[in-house]
């Protein structure tokens, strides 16, 4: 399965929710576009809940930090919610846990954009 | 710790096409191995990612795609342990040009990370030319002393 991204809006905070496989392909494509697309609109804060997601490679993580570029040099920000274990591991073998802020619940994460 | 069954040596050779597809068949061939050999499920999927990783830099950086290139694919399962050989046909590359992806000015780069993750999730890790021609990773996963 590759990713299925779905958008809603909670107060000003825009929440990507993203389930499946985010890899080389399709599924790392799908998830630029969605944010790219969503930055393009004006949506400046942004929280990407990957608390469905299965699997991500170094493509998906690449499109991740991609995001976080695109998002904050537009004057916006870009959080993660709802890491498993795996993904968390996988920040912490990049480094990429000193960049991205992350959360466990989606409540204090909306409530860290204001 | 739990029980892991013993197999004896086996070994595949398999070549694969320059494509994504072929991302999924390595990856899939070597969690089929790394499940009989007894690898628990963080372990599989941490060879499964390692092979991942190093056959996509097979496909895109070695071999770009090119439908007359091979993927060369070997996986040995031993007593205690799994090894993985992947081998393109491309030109080869300086691996100590290779940009660190851990320093400060790297780390919002988006590519670049696919071995140091094959590198953390193996317990033996070697990059080298491939004799004939290309680049050759070599992955070994242990499994744990019981």
């Amino acid at each position: 399965m590759s990713v299925k991204l779905t958008s809603r809006q909670v107060g000003d905070v825009t929440v990507i929710d993203a389930s499946g496989r985010i890899t080389l392909g399709e599924g790392a494509s799908a998830f630029r576009d969605a944010i790219r697309d969503l930055a393009a609109k004006g949506h400046k804060k942004l929280l990407l809940n990957l608390a469905d997601v299965s699997y991500i490679d170094s493509s998906g993580i690449g499109e991740m930090v991609s995001g976080f570029t695109t998002v904050t040099n537009n004057g916006g920000q870009l959080k993660l919610l709802g890491l498993s274990k795996r993904v968390k591991d996988l920040l912490q073998i990049t480094k990429l846990y000193t960049v991205f802020e992350v959360y466990d619940d989606e409540a204090e994460a909306i409530r860290s954009f204001r | 710790m739990p029980w892991r069954p013993r197999s004896k040596m086996e070994k595949i050779q398999t070549t694969l096409d320059s494509n994504l597809q072929s991302v999924d068949k390595a990856e899939e061939l070597a969690l089929r191995e790394a499940e009989k050999l007894g690898f628990d499920e963080d372990e599989q999927h941490q060879i499964g990612m390692a092979v991942r990783e190093c056959t996509v830099n097979a496909v895109v950086h070695g071999n770009r795609y090119n439908k007359n290139k091979k993927i060369h694919l070997e996986i040995e399962r031993a007593d205690s342990s799994l090894t993985v050989i992947i081998g393109d046909e491309g030109e080869g590359f300086d691996f100590n040009a290779l940009p660190d992806p851990l320093s400060p000015e790297n780390l919002l780069r988006q590519s670049g990370r696919g071995l140091l993750l094959a590198r953390a999730f193996m317990d033996d890790f070697d990059l080298h030319a491939r004799p004939g021609g290309g680049t050759e990773v070599r992955l070994v996963k242990n499994l744990p002393q019981s």
